[in-house]
């Protein structure tokens, strides 16, 4: 019994062998050793973690990552810059449009081309709605995971919504693969219009039933309040970002420390918990969708200024030309040729670009050396760099508390194997 | 003062490192330094603790291999000074058949995973890191799949070569 106090006294916080353990699980041991995962339907992706158990209590715990690794650094090293688009859609498959536009800016920043008002503000938008519906699938499984589920049901609805609105722009739902180096594809049509203007109506309301269900509801509190709480300190240690950092008090975003796309044009707030715990990086996720609402609104006013029918940049050495003029207009053809093949002259140089993803930092490190595709692609995915924390940070916590710890930490596997 | 860009940055790391600074760079407006080896990690504590730059943030770790250099592997880092809106990169280019570089864990928890990864993909052994481990690739593969002379396609098949797609 002694050495049983012990171990909770002194929980291992130093990660161990990435290797699962495997004892006879006999219960009359002072220790039970866990699989999490990597498929169980409360870890909501392919996670493993291999737990030592004291009854319902975490002693250690080893992260076993990787399970859907799919090599998308090694395959962007083959492939011309506008086909990385969809490999980027794979990573964090629940706001894929902000990963799209980060690597389209990534390119155009080391292209060097300035972008128009308008089609910042277009971008401005889906990547709001994005982020949005990030963090309507976040805070809905958090309460699916703290036993409440109604509320999941009410905000995936709009989330329906918003997919939707990604169908009227690109044509598709999850991997959306959406606009184009230099701008989109094409102009947000009428309808396109017409529902992001009625999303705008409805969502408030139903954001706020769902915040009534769950800000002072008791249960709910009692679940997170003060669960898996991080100081600033130790999140800046384990460079945390997003939502999961501002929770712990600092006030770092991309979108206001470096703007991109005009950010710099629009007024929203940023907010920022105290605690650092569960329940505050919620409230941290539903004030943020109420900026997001703030920033579309303003978005759309500003478009309305701007002048019609730019959906693009001037760029037509980087910008594939449309359908019918490869087939009638020879400039057209030429520069299609030469885009499709990869056969563009580009800078020799590197870039970092970020983007505020949903859940963090997101951002693209692209050598290039002129060739046909880039000479080296990393991708600085806030996931991998979050989930890092979440072994150590579990040791003495109970088991029950460490499921809602992972879903509100919004670690999502597409983007943390890569 | 005056605030702090990359020219006060540079003249600063000059004052403090004479020798260790080999080249310098800036793509982009992003202040690129190449520093030596043995030297990275007292310019990684100099850059976090200094109290005017401030570069708390390990924004990333990752690598670079250039087969046909001498020293093939570069170890790149991102560190961003939130109250100066700065980021800096620094790279240390190493030997690529025995590439060992100091631990950044000693300064930063989280460059545990990001040099986990770099390992796992490069083959650069982190010097006193905790557990230096493969974290995506199975434990039992023998190569590091991000070098340069790692084709993408399977070798054995005729009809799908690397060079029909891009490189």
């Amino acid at each position: 019994m002694d050495d049983r106090i012990n171990i909770m006294a002194n929980p291992i916080t130093k990660i161990t062998n990435n290797t699962p353990v495997y004892t006879d699980n006999d219960p009359q041991e002072d220790l039970i050793t866990l699989n999490l995962g990597p498929t169980h339907p409360a870890t909501h992706g392919v996670f493993q973690n291999v737990l030592q158990m004291d009854g319902e209590r975490i002693v250690s715990g080893v992260s076993t990552i990787g399970y859907i690794h799919r090599a998308f650094e090694k395959i962007a090293e083959h492939r011309p810059f506008y086909q990385i688009t969809p490999l980027t859609d794979r990573l964090n498959y629940c706001s894929s449009p902000i990963n799209n536009m980060g690597w389209h800016m990534t390119v155009e920043k080391l292209l060097q081309i300035e972008m128009p008002k308008r089609v910042d503000y277009m971008r401005v938008i889906i990547m709001e709605l994005a982020r949005i519906t990030d963090h309507i699938i976040c805070n809905g499984i958090l309460g699916v995971d703290t036993g409440a589920f109604s509320g999941f049901l009410y905000l995936m609805h709009e989330r329906e919504k918003i997919y939707e609105i990604y169908e009227e722009i690109c044509g598709s739902r999850l991997t959306t693969n959406i606009g184009r180096i230099g701008g989109f594809e094409r102009d947000f049509n009428e309808r396109a219009f017409a529902k992001i203007r009625s999303f705008l109506k409805r969502f408030p309301a139903v954001l706020e039933e769902f915040a009534q269900l769950f800000d002072r509801n008791r249960i709910f509190i009692e679940r997170t309040s003060g669960v898996a709480a991080v100081s600033p300190e130790k999140a800046l240690e384990y460079s945390w970002s997003g939502p999961i950092l501002r929770a712990t008090g600092v006030d770092y975003d991309v979108r206001a420390q470096e703007p991109y796309s005009s950010y710099e044009d629009f007024d929203f707030d940023i907010p920022v918990g105290t605690n650092g715990d569960v329940y505050d990086r919620y409230m941290v996720r539903n004030e943020e969708m109420r900026q997001s609402m703030r920033i579309i609104e303003q978005a759309l006013a500003k478009l309305e200024k701007e002048p019609k029918g730019i959906f693009h940049a001037d760029v037509p050495e980087f910008y594939l030309p449309p359908k019918e003029k490869v087939y009638n207009n020879m400039e057209a053809l030429i520069y299609h040729f030469k885009i499709v093949m990869g056969e563009l002259e580009t800078p020799k140089s590197e870039v970092y670009h970020a983007v505020e993803g949903a859940n963090g930092e997101l951002g693209f490190y692209l050598i290039n050396d002129g060739g046909r595709s880039p000479y080296r692609l990393h991708f600085r995915r806030p996931s991998f760099i979050n989930y890092a924390m979440y072994a150590p940070m579990s040791s003495g916590m109970l088991l029950s508390d460490a499921i809602i710890n992972m879903s509100s930490l919004n670690v999502i596997a597409g983007e943390l194997d890569a | 003062m005056d605030k702090l860009n990359n020219e006060i940055l540079f003249s600063r790391l000059k004052d403090r490192f004479p020798d260790t600074i080999l080249n310098t760079d800036e793509p982009y407006g992003l202040f690129t330094i190449e520093v030596d080896k043995s030297h990275i990690i007292e310019v990684l504590e100099f850059l976090k603790k200094d109290e005017e730059l401030q570069f708390i943030y390990l924004t990333d770790i990752t690598a670079v291999h250039y087969p046909e250099r001498d020293l093939s592997i570069g170890v790149v880092y991102h560190l961003h000074s939130f109250v100066n809106k700065l980021r800096i990169r620094l790279k240390v280019f190493i030997n690529g058949g025995n590439p060992e570089i100091p631990s950044a864990t000693v300064l930063w928890k989280g460059a545990n995973w990001m040099e986990r990864e770099t390992y796992d993909f490069f083959g650069v052994r982190f010097l006193d890191h905790p557990d230096l481990n493969r974290i995506l690739n199975m434990d039992d593969m023998e190569v590091f799949p991000m070098r340069k002379e790692y084709p993408l396609e399977d070798p054995n098949r005729v009809d799908k070569k690397d060079y029909f797609f891009g490189r």
